[in-house]
C-alpha cells in the first residue's frame, strides 16, 4: 500500500486508492468526493484557541462514524503562555482510516494552523504537497513579529511547496456571530468550533454529536451554545457552498469486531477499571492523590464515580495520597495512589512500608519527561527503573503496563488482581501519550470481567495452632500473608516497618528470620509469574530471526514499524510485555529463538538493562527521549538495518521506503 | 455498633461479611472490658524510668471507661520512642514511617468511620517530618484522636534537638546551642484550626485521663500534648511543672466555665490584655470581673490561642487541660453522605458506567 495526500483539487495524482466522484452542492457548484484510506490531521493554534477542545470533537465524530484512530494531543506545560509565541503552541492530531492503525501517524498530511506560531512550529513536518489551511486574519505583521517572520508567508511564496489554503477564519466566525449578541473578542473564541465545522464537511463527519455536546457543555450559558453552533454549522456551510474547497473526502468506517464502541482516553479507560476492579473485588475504593499532571484526569473522573462507593481524597501531598490509600487497604479497602514520577520519588518509602506490611495498593505512575520536573506534559518511559528499584532495601514490587489507552482499563483491572491476590504494592506505568490520547474501545460486558472476590477472602478465624492468629502465616501457593481487617473479633494484630517474624508479624531483629523474609517477599513477587499469561509475541511468518521488544506506550509505533518491515518481503517477530516483574515465566526461552532482539524505549534503555541482566541477551537498545512517541518510520529503519546485517540475503528485499511517513502501515 | 456502615449498596461487602462472622463466632462486641485486656504478650521495650510507661498505663486503665471493642480500636504511630505504643496495645495497629501517621490514620478513618482511630507521636514524627500532614489533619477534622508524646528532645536517635527544644539547647547535633525557636504544639494546632486541643502531664494520671476522655468523645481530630519525661536524654525537661514546690506556682489548670485563678493560694490570674491577648496578673491587684472566665467552646480559635502563648519556653505559666473543644462536621461523615447523596438515583450501574455517553453498534 502506497499513501495518500489528500489534494484540494481532483484527481489525487498519487491516488492508487482515491477515487473521485463528482457530486452537486447547493448552489450548483460541481464538487468531487475522494475517497481516501486513511488521513493525518494536524491541528495546531495558541494554547487558548481550544485545539485539545477541537481535536477532541473532531475525534468523537470520527469514532461514531465508524473509523479506527489513535489521537496525539502535544500542548505546553504552560496553561497560557504568551499569546502567539512559539512556546504557547498546542495542538493536536489524528490518524482515522478504514483499517485498523496503531499510531497517531507519523507525520500530517493535513496541518490546520491557526496563527504564524502555529504554522511555524509545524511546518517542518508537513510533507511538501499537504494541505495547509491557515487563518489568514491572524496573519497580522504583529502576530507574524512575534515569531520572527520577516514578510507574511501566505504572500512571500514561501509555502508554495504546499497545497495552502488560507481563509479568514476568524472574521468569518465573527460575521457568523454578528446577530448572536456576543461582543467581538467572545465571537472570535468560537473560531475553533467553526474550523471543526469546516474540517466536519471535508472528511463527511456526523455532526449531531457536536452539536449536542455544545448544548450540553453550555447548558447554563445557552446563548454561548448557540453562538459556538452557530459557527460549527457556519464552518460547515462554508465548505459546501464556496469554491474555495473543491472537494470532499471520505473514508469508509472501519471493518471492526462487532459490538458496542466508545471513544476513550488512556486516563479515563485507567479510572474505570479501577472503578470495575472495586465492583469485581466488592470492596470500596480509596483514592488518596495529589494533583499532577498528567495523571490528574484520573483523580477527576474517579471522583465522580461516589455512587460506586469510590472514596476519593485529595492529599496534602503525595506522601500523604499514599499513606491514606494504605490507611484504607489496612481498613479492607481496595488502596490506590496517581501520580507520576516526582510523586513517586515521593511516596518511595510508603511503598515500601507497603511491602513490609503485605496490604494491597496500587500506585498508578503516569510517566512524563523526567528527571525532577522535566517535562510535565511530554511522554517518556524513564520510571522503568524507579518502579523497579526506587526504594530502599530489597523492595520487590509488580510492575505492569498497559500498551495502548483502551488498554489502560484492562491493565488497571490485573494491577488490581495481583495487589489484592498477594497483598502488595503494584506498579501500573502509564504515560502521558497514553493518558492523553484515545482510540475506539469495545466496550466490556461488566460480567466478563475477571471475578476478583477469591482474591479478597478477610481472614476472620484464628490460624494457629494454639488458636492465635498470625497475619503472617502465608498462603502455600501465593504466599499471600492472611488479611485480617480491623473490626473483626478475636484477630486484633500489629503490622509496620519493622522487619517482622515469620508468622506472627513480630518485631524480629534476628538475621536468620530477615534472611528468610527477605527471600520469601522476592518469592512470593516471582511466583506471580506462575498466574500471568505466555509471552505475547506477533510472527505471523512463525520464523522470523529477529525480535522488536518493547512495552507500554510503544505497542503501537513498534507494531506499525513492523507492518512496514513485513510489507517489504523481510521477516520479523513483535513481543509486548505487560507484565515487566514478574516477566512472563517463558520470556528466556522465548528471547532464546531469535538471533537478534531489539528493544526500542522511550528511555536509555531501561528494559534493555533489565533484559541484558536477567536472560544474558545480547539486547540492542533504541532509544529516544523527545516527550513523543517513536514514529514507525524511524523504528521500520532500525528493525530493517539489524534484519539486513543479521542476514544479508534479506537485504534484497523491497526497500521499506523511508520517505512514505503516511504510508497505511503506521 | 454491629454493622459497618459503608454506605454501600445493598449486597454486604467483603468487609461487612467479615464482621459479621466475626460476631457468629464471638457473640456480640464485648464492650465490658478491664485495663488489662488491652495489654499484649509483648514486653515493653521503653529505657526504665521512662514517661511512656506512665502514659500507657494511664491509657490502658482509662480505655475500658469508653465502652469501645478492641477489634474497633486501631493505633497507627510513626517512627520515635512513643511510636513504640502500638505493639503493647491489645488492638489493631500499625507501626508505620516517619511522620505520616497522620495521612495513614486519615484515609483508615476516611474509609471505616465505624472504627475508633489514634494516632501516637512525639514532637520529632509530628512537628518536624509529619509537620505538613499534622496541620492537615488538624484542618480536615477527620475523627481521630492525636496523642502527641513532647519530650522536647530526638530520643531514638540518642539526643539531638527537636522542634520543641528550647533555643539554646546544647545536644550532641549542638554542641554550641540550638538556632531554632520552637514551636509550641498548642499554638500550632490552634493555627491549623484544630476542633479539639488538650495538653496533660504524663505523670498527672488524673489530669491525662480526664483530658484523654474528652478527647475521645470528641467527633473530629482532637489533639492532645502530653508533656513526657525522657529521663535519658532530657531528665527534668518538665521538673519546673512536676515539681510539689513550684508545680502549682506556673501551672494553669483550664476548667470550662472556671476563672482562671491559679498558684499558691489562687495568688494568680488570668485576664485580657489589648489586641486581643491574654497577660498574668495577682488576682488581689485586679477586679474579679477581670479575671477570665474559661471557655472552651468559643467558636473563634483566638482567645485559645492567646491562652496558649501564655507559657514561654522555659514553661513558667503552662496551661494544662483542654484549651479548646468545638463542633464541626467531621470529614469522614461529610464524605458518607457525599456517597449517600449521589447513590440517591440507586446504586452505581457498572455496564452504563463503562458504556458512558456516546456509543456506536458495529454489526456483525
Amino acid at each position: 500500500m502506497t499513501g495518500t495526500n489528500p489534494t484540494v483539487a481532483p484527481p489525487n495524482p498519487d491516488g492508487a486508492l482515491a477515487t473521485s466522484v463528482s457530486s452537486s452542492a447547493p448552489g450548483g457548484l460541481v464538487k468531487s468526493v475522494v475517497e481516501l484510506d486513511r488521513v493525518v490531521i494536524r491541528l495546531a493554534g495558541d494554547s487558548g484557541d481550544g485545539m485539545q477542545l477541537t481535536g477532541n470533537r473532531f475525534t468523537s465524530e470520527t469514532a461514531s462514524f465508524g473509523n479506527d484512530l489513535k489521537t496525539l494531543p502535544n500542548f505546553p506545560a504552560e496553561i497560557r503562555a504568551p499569546t502567539g509565541t512559539l512556546p504557547g503552541v498546542s495542538s493536536f492530531q489524528l490518524q482515522f482510516a478504514d483499517h485498523d492503525v496503531m499510531t497517531p501517524g507519523d507525520a500530517p498530511d493535513v496541518l490546520v494552523a491557526m496563527n504564524p506560531a502555529a504554522l511555524k512550529a509545524n511546518l517542518a513536518e508537513l510533507p511538501g504537497g499537504g494541505l495547509l489551511i491557515l487563518d489568514s486574519d491572524e496573519f497580522t505583521p504583529r502576530n507574524l513579529a512575534k515569531v520572527g517572520y520577516a514578510t507574511n508567508p501566505i504572500e512571500d511564496g514561501s509555502l508554495e511547496g504546499w497545497q495552502t489554503v488560507s481563509v479568514p477564519l476568524t472574521s468569518m466566525t465573527t460575521d457568523a456571530l454578528k446577530d448572536s449578541g456576543l461582543g467581538k473578542k467572545e465571537a472570535e473564541r468560537s473560531k475553533n468550533m467553526f474550523t471543526l465545522g469546516l474540517l466536519s464537511w471535508m472528511y463527511h463527519r456526523p455532526t449531531e454529536g457536536t452539536i449536542r455536546f455544545l448544548e450540553r457543555q453550555f447548558r447554563r450559558k445557552p446563548e454561548i451554545a448557540a453562538a459556538n453552533i452557530a459557527a460549527f454549522r457556519a464552518g460547515y456551510n462554508y465548505g459546501d457552498t464556496t469554491e474555495a474547497f473543491a472537494v470532499s473526502y471520505e473514508i469508509k468506517p472501519a471493518p471492526m469486531k462487532p459490538g458496542r464502541y466508545r471513544n476513550i482516553s488512556g486516563n479515563q479507560a485507567l479510572a474505570l477499571g479501577l472503578v470495575a476492579a472495586g465492583q469485581r473485588s466488592g470492596l470500596p475504593i480509596f483514592l488518596g492523590a495529589y494533583p499532577i499532571t498528567p495523571a490528574s484526569d484520573i483523580l477527576h473522573e474517579l471522583s465522580r464515580h461516589k455512587s460506586f462507593g469510590v472514596r476519593t481524597f485529595q492529599a496534602e501531598d503525595e506522601i500523604a495520597g499514599i499513606g491514606a490509600a494504605l490507611g484504607a487497604s489496612f481498613g479492607g479497602a481496595l488502596g490506590i495512589t496517581t501520580t507520576s514520577g516526582p510523586g513517586v520519588a515521593l511516596k518511595a518509602e510508603t511503598i515500601g512500608l507497603a511491602v513490609m506490611t503485605e496490604l494491597p495498593l496500587v500506585i498508578v505512575d503516569v510517566q512524563r519527561g523526567g528527571p525532577s520536573t522535566g517535562l510535565p506534559t511530554k511522554t517518556e518511559q524513564s520510571d522503568l527503573l524507579q518502579a523497579m528499584f526506587g526504594r530502599n532495601g530489597e523492595a520487590p514490587v509488580p510492575v505492569i503496563a498497559p500498551r495502548s489507552p483502551g488498554d489502560c482499563f484492562d491493565a488497571a483491572v490485573e494491577a488490581a488482581r495481583i495487589a489484592l491476590a498477594y497483598r502488595t504494592p503494584v506498579m501500573l506505568l502509564s504515560d502521558g501519550y497514553l493518558a492523553n490520547g484515545a482510540e475506539p474501545w469495545a466496550i466490556p460486558d461488566a460480567d466478563s470481567l475477571p471475578d476478583l472476590t477469591p482474591a479478597v477472602a478477610f481472614a476472620t478465624e484464628p490460624n494457629g495452632e494454639d488458636g492465635e492468629f498470625l497475619p503472617y502465616l502465608r498462603d502455600e501457593e501465593t504466599l499471600a500473608r492472611a488479611w485480617a481487617i480491623p473490626g473483626t473479633a478475636g484477630m486484633q494484630h500489629r503490622i509496620g516497618g519493622l522487619e517482622k517474624a515469620d508468622r506472627t508479624g513480630n518485631i524480629s531483629y534476628d538475621p536468620a528470620n530477615h534472611d528468610f523474609m527477605t527471600r520469601t517477599r522476592q518469592a512470593k513477587i516471582d511466583g506471580i509469574a506462575a498466574t500471568i499469561p505466555p509471552t505475547d509475541v506477533e510472527d505471523p511468518d512463525g520464523d522470523a530471526r529477529v525480535a522488536v521488544i518493547g512495552w507500554g506506550s510503544t505497542y503501537g509505533p513498534i507494531g506499525a514499524a513492523c507492518r512496514r518491515i513485513r510489507s517489504s518481503g523481510r521477516k520479523v517477530a513483535q513481543i509486548h510485555l505487560r507484565h515487566i516483574n514478574p516477566f512472563p515465566a517463558d520470556l528466556g526461552e522465548v528471547l532464546a529463538r531469535y538471533d537478534r532482539v531489539i528493544c526500542p524505549e522511550m528511555n536509555l534503555g531501561q528494559l534493555a538493562l533489565l533484559l541484558r541482566a536477567k536472560y544474558l541477551v545480547d539486547v540492542q537498545s533504541h532509544t529516544q527521549v523527545r516527550g513523543m512517541p517513536f514514529r514507525s518510520a524511524e523504528l521500520a529503519a532500525v528493525i530493517q538495518d539489524a534484519i539486513d546485517t543479521a542476514d544479508p540475503a534479506a537485504a534484497n528485499s523491497t526497500a521499506v521506503n523511508p520517505t512514505a511517513v503516511n504510508g497505511a502501515l503506521q | 455498633m454491629t454493622t459497618v456502615e459503608l454506605g454501600m449498596p445493598d449486597a454486604p461487602t467483603p468487609i461487612d461479611a467479615a464482621i459479621a462472622r466475626s460476631l457468629e463466632q464471638h457473640g456480640p462486641k464485648q464492650t465490658e472490658l478491664k485495663g488489662k485486656d488491652f495489654k499484649t504478650d509483648q514486653e515493653v521495650r521503653w529505657c526504665p524510668g521512662c514517661g511512656d510507661y506512665v502514659i500507657l498505663n494511664a491509657v490502658q486503665s482509662f480505655l475500658p471507661s469508653l465502652g469501645i471493642a478492641r477489634e474497633d480500636m486501631v493505633i497507627v504511630s510513626g517512627i520515635g520512642c512513643s511510636s513504640r505504643f502500638p505493639y503493647y496495645m491489645n488492638t489493631y495497629g500499625m507501626h508505620s514511617i516517619h511522620g505520616r501517621a497522620p495521612a495513614i490514620a486519615t484515609g483508615l478513618a476516611a474509609s471505616r468511620p465505624d472504627l475508633s482511630v489514634w494516632v501516637v507521636t512525639g514532637d520529632g514524627d509530628a512537628l518536624s517530618i509529619g509537620g505538613n500532614h499534622l496541620i492537615h489533619a488538624l484542618r480536615r477534622n477527620v475523627n481521630m484522636t492525636i496523642l502527641l508524646f513532647n519530650n522536647r528532645i530526638y530520643g531514638l536517635t540518642k539526643g539531638q534537638y527537636s522542634p520543641t527544644s528550647e533555643v539554646g539547647k546544647v545536644t550532641k547535633s549542638t554542641p554550641m546551642g540550638s538556632l531554632d525557636h520552637p514551636f509550641n504544639p498548642v499554638s500550632l494546632a490552634l493555627g491549623a484550626d484544630a476542633t479539639f486541643v488538650g495538653r496533660a502531664m504524663d505523670s498527672d494520671r488524673k489530669g491525662l485521663t480526664e483530658v484523654l476522655r474528652q478527647a475521645a468523645e470528641h467527633q473530629g481530630t482532637s489533639l492532645v500534648e502530653i508533656y513526657q519525661n525522657c529521663n535519658i536524654f532530657n531528665d527534668g525537661a518538665f521538673e519546673l511543672l512536676k515539681d510539689p514546690a513550684t508545680g502549682p506556682m506556673w501551672t494553669i489548670p483550664l476548667e470550662h466555665g472556671k476563672p482562671l485563678v491559679f498558684g499558691p493560694d489562687g495568688a494568680s490570674c488570668v485576664v485580657r490584655e489589648d489586641f486581643g491577648g491574654l497577660r498574668i496578673a495577682e488576682t488581689n491587684q485586679v477586679d474579679p470581673s477581670e479575671i477570665v472566665v474559661h471557655d472552651a467552646t468559643r467558636e473563634d480559635p483566638s482567645y485559645a490561642f492567646a491562652l496558649s502563648r501564655l507559657s514561654s519556653q522555659d514553661l513558667r505559666y503552662t496551661p494544662m487541660g483542654v484549651f479548646r473543644k468545638v463542633r464541626k462536621p467531621s470529614y469522614e461523615a461529610m464524605m458518607a453522605e457525599q456517597l449517600d447523596e449521589a447513590r440517591l438515583q440507586g446504586p452505581g450501574d457498572l455496564d452504563a458506567l463503562l458504556a458512558g455517553g456516546d456509543t456506536w453498534e458495529v454489526k456483525a
